[in-house]
């Protein structure tokens, strides 16, 4: 029994070591993402009853038949006047296995922003395909930003299975061509399950209707997929956000650099580099939250002492293992946030990890046509919901890693410094791990 | 040099429990203000959740204290307990607090009573005047999307204008763990480093961590009146009205706030492990179970949040 929520084991014991999913769902208008938010928050019982009452109330009284589940979800004043939703929001629901917050993207026309934002912290992406329409230009998209973003898990959810006659070689086909799709963009681990969201088929409950499915429930993965990298494979990285000096008779000589560990474990007597000086020494002692310990890991927040007293701010970055050179120029992937657009010779401010410094852009390469992944030129710049190649120069070096390798010290925002208006997403080095344009030249070559 | 006791023994030890995570998280938005802002200060009332967000800040910080004050938005209709509680922990931590009366103002004018006797949709004007007099240019708040479909959209950094208002279709958008608090003079962050929390969380966290509640939140015996479907705790406040009969009943609180609108629930959790078992069983979220202030229009929290309410 995986859904039922209010059980005892989830109540005492089991509930507090459970593990926390990140996931954003993708999808367009009709392929009815509403729907099966619905019922994913539904059928785990996540709605409760004076929700589910203030949404029959109201559906009633503009004289809907039945409650309309999109108001669950659709918060804003504008959103339920328009019938659409404009933003971004974070749903919660829980199983006894695990936690989930839900990033829920709407797919309208602000949506590779949208969901750009939502992919941002998820670590595993829903693609929901309508299954009469089969692998579509949007479909393309969502792989193309999830493939971009980096997200280690995607699940193709193959909607309305029911308007199809439940038939397994639809899905095989769509599947299959999706796998193709996205395994060329560099996304690894897929897997498609076919789902009826009205019905209810395949996304808490097993399908009566596919007997020729045999994989798990949408939810039973949700509940099951490995969550969290593998802090032990990667290098360190602490970027400090703040030093704690207590300056009290007990703690005279404390000096401690707080921040969370964005990748890699840290323990006592490690040797470590301080960026951007390259400044090198070991770590004396590791504080998790007042508690004094030998090893630390990423996700947590931190305080680390170090063996010698070194000039180190908010905006250093503490590191260990493979450490590249700090850097003034800067070549990234980046998606324009905002309707002001992005211009070679704007001046900006650039945060990157706990450091903000000046930044110019020196170049617009190129745009990305998200639909076919084609270059193309950039001349006006780049306008809101756009993709594309830049290079900058910044006034201070910075530890960069690619984007690739780490999503936290790859990552950076662009700001307008006149307003403080978030204007740019920004992922640094190469874009895709591979992508169709270059797999298609090498096979030319083997060709002639 | 230390040796490493205890290096988990395979990969998936690594894994943090959802509690850690989401503590992990909100220790770094408490570290991200410290190092962005002047004057950042802790909206306090003495509810559950501002209590869990002084306990994550006291972490956040330690050895040294909290780089950060408190202000509390005192309607005039607080619990007697809760206002002990406040002052407790203001002493038992050395913490500066600022306390804007809603009293003051009805007193000299500013603000009038309302026929209803709802002293919440009052704590606007107060809240915001104690902002613009401390200078405050980063305010913590307690709030969690998990409460409110309103609060569902809202950013872990969301901006303020000079009116303290919230204006939806401006946000941000929130990348990654990047936060950003540029402001111009004038206008303010507000922020909410719980906004990832559901109550559940919240509860179990308290549990974890051993953390003191006032009293009010576990059951007891205390008289009460019914009014619009909710327990109210009959006082000086302004009830209960003559054809409301008083009695005496075995309650709690799941949320606390001012009396003339927070409800009361029928309980007999006495502890914690009581209460989390009776939320997880519950049908009706803390606001429907016990807030008559969230009732009155189907957008009531948004607009007062439009208005500067957090």
């Amino acid at each position: 029994m995986t859904t039922e929520l209010h059980s005892t084991d989830a109540v005492f014991g089991e509930a507090a070591a459970t593990a926390l999913l990140r996931f954003a769902t993708a999808g367009s208008v009709d392929d009815g993402k509403s729907t099966l938010v619905g019922r994913l928050l539904h059928d785990s019982k996540s709605v409760l009853a004076d929700q589910l009452e203030a949404v029959e109330r109201v559906s009633l009284g503009r004289g809907q038949e039945a409650p309309d589940l999109a108001l669950l979800t659709d918060g804003l004043r504008a959103e339920r006047e328009q019938g659409i939703t404009i933003d971004v929001a974070y749903r919660y629901f829980a199983t006894p296995r695990r936690r989930f917050i839900l990033a829920d993207t709407p797919g309208h026309v602000q949506y590779t922003r949208n969901m750009v934002t939502g992919a941002s912290t998820a670590e595993l992406a829903v693609v929901l395909v309508d299954a009469r329409n089969g692998v579509v230009e949007q479909t393309r998209r969502h792989a193309a930003v999830t493939a971009l973003l980096r997200v280690p898990h995607v699940v193709l959810a193959v909607n309305k299975m029911d308007l199809v006659g439940y038939q397994e070689h639809v899905f095989a086909a769509i599947a299959e061509e999706f796998t193709a799709y996205a395994a060329s963009l560099g996304v690894t681990d897929i897997v498609a399950v076919p789902i009826s969201a009205l019905a209810g088929d395949n996304v808490v409950e097993p399908s009566a209707h596919m007997d020729w499915y045999g994989g798990p429930t949408l939810l039973e993965y949700l509940e099951t997929v490995p969550v969290g990298s593998d802090p032990s494979v990667e290098p360190a990285r602490f970027p400090v956000q703040y030093v704690i000096r207590p300056q009290s008779e007990e703690h005279h000589d404390y000096r401690g650099y707080a921040g969370q560990l964005a990748s890699g474990v840290l323990r006592t007597g490690d040797t470590v580099t301080v960026l951007p000086s390259g400044h090198t020494t070991t770590v004396a002692g590791i504080d998790v939250l007042g508690t004094e310990t030998d090893i630390a890991w990423a996700p947590q927040s931190i305080t680390v002492r170090l063996a010698e007293d070194i000039d180190i701010s908010r905006g250093d970055l503490i590191a260990a293992g493979r450490v590249a050179e700090p850097t003034k120029d800067v070549v990234a992937t980046v998606s324009h946030l905002h309707e002001r657009p992005l211009k070679v010779g704007d001046k900006l401010l650039l945060k990157h990890t706990t450091r903000t410094v000046r930044a110019l852009v020196k170049e617009i390469s190129y745009r990305i046509d998200i639909d076919t992944l084609e270059q193309r030129p950039a001349t006006d710049g780049l306008n809101v919901n756009d993709i594309g190649r830049v290079v900058l120069r910044t006034s201070e070096p910075l530890a960069l890693d690619s984007y690739t390798e780490n999503r936290r010290t790859g990552s950076f925002l662009l700001i307008d410094p006149a307003d403080g208006t978030t204007l740019t997403a920004g992922m640094a080095g190469e874009s895709f791990t591979t992508t169709p344009a270059q797999a298609a030249a090498a096979d030319e070559e083997d060709w002639v | 040099m230390t040796t490493a006791t205890h290096t988990p023994a395979a990969a998936n030890e690594y894994a943090l429990s959802h509690l850690d995570a989401l503590e992990a998280e909100s220790v770094h938005i408490f570290r991200e203000v410290a190092g962005e802002f002047e004057r950042p200060v802790i909206l306090f009332s003495g509810g559950k959740d501002s209590i869990v967000m002084l306990h994550l800040a006291l972490k956040a910080f330690a050895p040294a204290a909290i780089p950060f004050s408190l202000l509390h938005v005192d309607t005039g209709h607080n619990f007697p307990e809760v206002l002990a509680y406040r002052d407790r922990a203001v002493a038992q931590h050395n913490l500066r607090l600022h306390v804007a009366l809603v009293q003051d103002y009805i007193d000299d004018g500013r603000l009038r009573e309302r026929p209803d006797g709802l002293r919440n949709p009052l704590q606007t004007v107060p809240l915001l005047d104690g902002i613009e007099t401390g200078r405050f240019d980063a305010v913590f708040g307690g709030g969690r999307r998990d409460e409110e479909k309103a609060r569902a959209k809202e950013r872990v950094f969301s901006l303020r204008d000079e009116f303290g208002a919230w204006d939806p279709r401006r946000q941000r958008p929130e990348l990654w763990n990047l936060y950003n608090g540029k402001h111009a003079v004038g206008e303010h962050v507000r922020v909410f480093p719980l906004s990832n929390w559901t109550e559940l969380d919240v509860w179990q966290y308290i549990e974890r961590e051993k953390i003191e509640l006032p009293e009010i939140y576990f059951a007891h015996e205390r008289e009460v009146f019914s009014r619009n479907g909710m327990w109210l705790t009959a006082g000086e406040w302004g009830g209960p009205k003559e054809n409301e009969p008083v009695e005496t009943r075995l309650v709690r609180y799941r949320t606390v706030g001012d009396m003339s609108c927070t409800g009361a629930v029928d309980s007999d959790a006495v502890a914690i492990t009581d209460v989390i078992t009776e939320i997880a069983a519950s049908r009706l979220t803390e606001r429907g179970a016990t807030r008559a202030d969230d009732k009155m229009s189907e957008a009531a929290m948004e607009d007062r949040k439009r208005e500067g309410y957090f």
